[in-house]
């Protein structure tokens, strides 16, 4: 920057390059050239029909190979340009390619969608605010908005919670005891929500009460003498039967993020607490939970994100039957059965500016980390 | 589950548990403690060994008696589920739609992030701390945001239904989250190690590639598994972008379609859902360390 400033007389076509507006137009131009090339060898993957293996050999090429090619290359070619204007370019071939696709695949299409919500199901006229209405308003959304609250607050809820007794008790246990019931209660998170989906409609099947049953928690109820429970039908419990769902497969997740916080917890705090006199609940409420407390909110932040957006669970196990309706579901139901896709848009923005304060408060952190 | 080693874990505390710690345990005696665990492991695994148990047992068998049957009456066990699911109900052919999408979708995103990373970190360039502000923006952006125009990019560009279409969807997904994790890493590098390299006349590229890279293996490792867990789990950029087409339908999907048509096999769902469950499985299992620290550094995607 500085040598920049002291010669900033000189004319000539390379040295403009090195100015700031010269910069700029050539880190356009670079990604532009990557992904062009990129482009070309894609499309010409889509339109061959050769063997599944065949095309999946040549995704690992050009997801491997190819991406390296592409900068391997372009390096070479900013090498061989004159000091200055290599040195301004390089930067640029390591940021290009990433903020090109950040572009493309996630600012247009968010802009976009912001737009379309203002038109009408096929995008053709502008209809003002009514999608909002819609969303807002109908009662079906209404329903849907209902429930996504719910979920939020009890998976949220009982995730944190949950998560946190787990925590605080297997750290009093010994070491092969904790990391095993760390991995039980962890695994679902491998677990695709589909697959869980399944693993609970198991659970939760119902047979005529004359007929033995075969889904574990109605073999349950009807040992006990109770009468077989349609889970996902009954409106009275099916939400929280698919919430059931999703707190089991998060509970994990949080459990071992709250896990390492506890662990971080000084022991001499606690002992001090204790030497003052206070008991073990007072010190779990009053220390304990106080000093992991950003960690908390963080696995709270987490959760609630993941959950404002469920869709697979509800999808695949009631498909929103029922009252069981979520945003999420919704919004893609808008969009691929019932084809307006003003409605699917507006409600794509709702989930939005659902995160908009965790983007602000990401923002405001990363500032006050650079200054 | 194998006996505890000879040295006795049970009663005795770790050099690191203090007396502060094992007061707690006087209110909560060791033996409670560990019986609420053993609950809530108990609740937690019930569910997925009943699918395990039940996957190998007949169709009448299933619908006839609980899977519990199976541990006080004889049983034939059978793997005839797996070979129908996967032949006859197309699994066979999803799985390997899922390794053909979920690969690249997982080396892209890592190789384009970790440039990208790097940049950020060690280099000065005009429009810097904008971009990585563009990146911070993006991490939570629910990516539910973008599917209808990109969907009409797509569709406009012919590349609905193909691999290479959800690639990229997924490679822009994912990016936001792994250039922050991988800067995250990149940064903490010293700053000695950085300079000395330099002054051995190592342009940024070879600096990247001979330096930065290698050291960046556990972080790379780390978020290599969320995505790839992110993208095989996936059902709903699946659904959108490679659309009804069953010729490229990933497990997820394929299970899904067998939970609508087989709603009552379950012979046919118990075996099905274990195939799209085995691969993240053995990686959680074999991976752990990595899986946690990829699961707690990806807690925030959008």
């Amino acid at each position: 920057m500085q040598q920049q400033l002291q010669q900033p007389e000189k004319g000539s076509f390379l040295s403009w390059f090195t100015t700031g507006v010269g910069r700029v137009i050539v880190a356009l131009i670079v990604p532009i050239i990557t992904f062009a090339i990129l482009w070309q060898s894609f499309v010409f993957m889509r339109d061959t029909e050769a063997p599944k293996l065949l095309i999946a050999l040549v995704a690992l090429v050009v997801g491997v190979v190819g991406v390296w090619a592409l900068y391997i290359g372009t390096n070479f070619f900013i090498e061989q340009l004159p000091g200055r204007v290599r040195d301004a370019l390089r930067p640029y071939l390591f940021v290009g390619p990433a903020m090109v696709i950040l572009g493309v695949f996630l600012i247009y299409p968010a802009i976009g969608t912001i737009y379309l919500s203002f038109f009408d199901a096929r995008s053709e006229s502008f209809i003002g605010v009514q999608n909002y209405a819609f969303a807002f308003v109908d009662s079906a959304m209404l329903i849907a908005l209902r429930n996504n609250l719910l979920w939020i607050i009890l998976v949220t809820g009982f995730t944190v919670s949950v998560g946190l007794l787990v925590a605080v008790l297997v750290d009093r246990l010994s070491q092969w005891e904790e990391a095993a019931a760390k991995s039980l209660i962890f695994m679902p998170m491998a677990i695709s929500a589909v697959g869980a989906s399944v693993i609970w409609s198991f659970m939760y099947f119902a047979k005529p009460i004359t007929q033995p049953q075969i889904g574990t928690l109605n073999a349950i109820i009807t040992g006990f003498g109770g009468e077989p429970v349609l889970f996902l039908l009954d409106k009275a419990i099916n939400n929280f039967a698919l919430i059931a769902i999703q707190i089991w497969l998060l509970t994990g997740f949080c459990m071992v993020i709250l896990s390492s916080a506890v662990k971080g917890v000084p022991d001499e705090l606690l002992e001090a607490a204790r030497i003052d006199g206070a008991n073990e609940f007072q010190v779990f409420f009053r220390i304990l939970v106080p000093s992991i407390m950003p960690t908390i909110l963080t696995v709270s932040t987490t959760v609630f994100i993941i959950v404002l957006k469920t869709f697979d669970i509800v999808y695949v196990m009631t498909n929103g039957r029922r009252d069981t309706e979520v945003v999420a579901n919704r919004m893609f139901n808008e969009l691929f059965r019932f084809g307006n896709s003003g409605h699917a848009s507006a409600l794509a923005v709702v989930l939005l500016l659902a995160v908009l304060p965790i983007i602000y408060w990401n923002l405001r952190s990363l500032r006050e980390q650079r200054s | 589950m194998s006996a505890p080693p000879q040295t006795g874990p049970i009663t005795v505390a770790s050099p690191s548990r203090t007396a502060a710690r094992r007061s707690l345990r006087d209110i909560l005696s060791a033996s409670s403690v560990r019986f609420v665990v053993l609950v809530l492991c108990f609740l937690w695994s019930v569910p997925t060994f009943g699918l395990f148990i039940s996957s190998f047992r007949n169709a009448q068998a299933i619908n006839n008696s609980g899977w519990w049957s199976t541990f006080y009456t004889s049983t034939e066990f059978t793997i005839q589920n797996y070979v129908t699911v996967l032949t006859a109900e197309g699994m066979g052919n999803a799985f390997l739609n899922s390794i053909i999408v979920t690969v690249p979708s997982v080396v892209i995103p890592i190789t384009i992030a970790a440039f990208a990373a790097y940049a950020f970190a060690w280099l000065e360039f005009p429009g810097r701390d904008l971009f990585f502000a563009i990146v911070v923006l993006l991490l939570v952006v629910p990516l539910h945001t973008t599917l209808v125009p990109i969907l009409r990019m797509y569709v406009g560009l012919d590349l609905n239904g193909t691999f290479l279409g959800i690639w990229l969807a997924h490679t822009g997904f994912g990016l936001p989250l792994a250039t922050y994790l991988l800067y995250g890493y990149i940064s903490t590098i010293p700053k000695e190690i950085m300079e000395a390299v330099v002054i051995d006349g190592a342009t940024p590229f070879t600096t990247f590639t001979r330096m930065v890279l290698p050291l960046s293996v556990p972080a790379i490792a780390s978020f290599a598994i969320f995505q790839f867990l992110w993208v095989w789990n996936d059902l709903l950029v699946a659904l959108v972008f490679l659309g009804t087409n069953s010729e490229v339908s990933v497990v997820t999907r394929q299970l899904t379609e067998l939970v609508g048509s087989k709603g009552q096999n379950w012979e046919v769902l118990t075996a099905g859902a274990f195939i799209t469950m085995i691969v993240p499985l053995i990686v959680f299992f074999s991976l752990q360390r990595y899986f946690v620290r990829g699961m707690m550094a990806g807690s925030v995607k959008g």
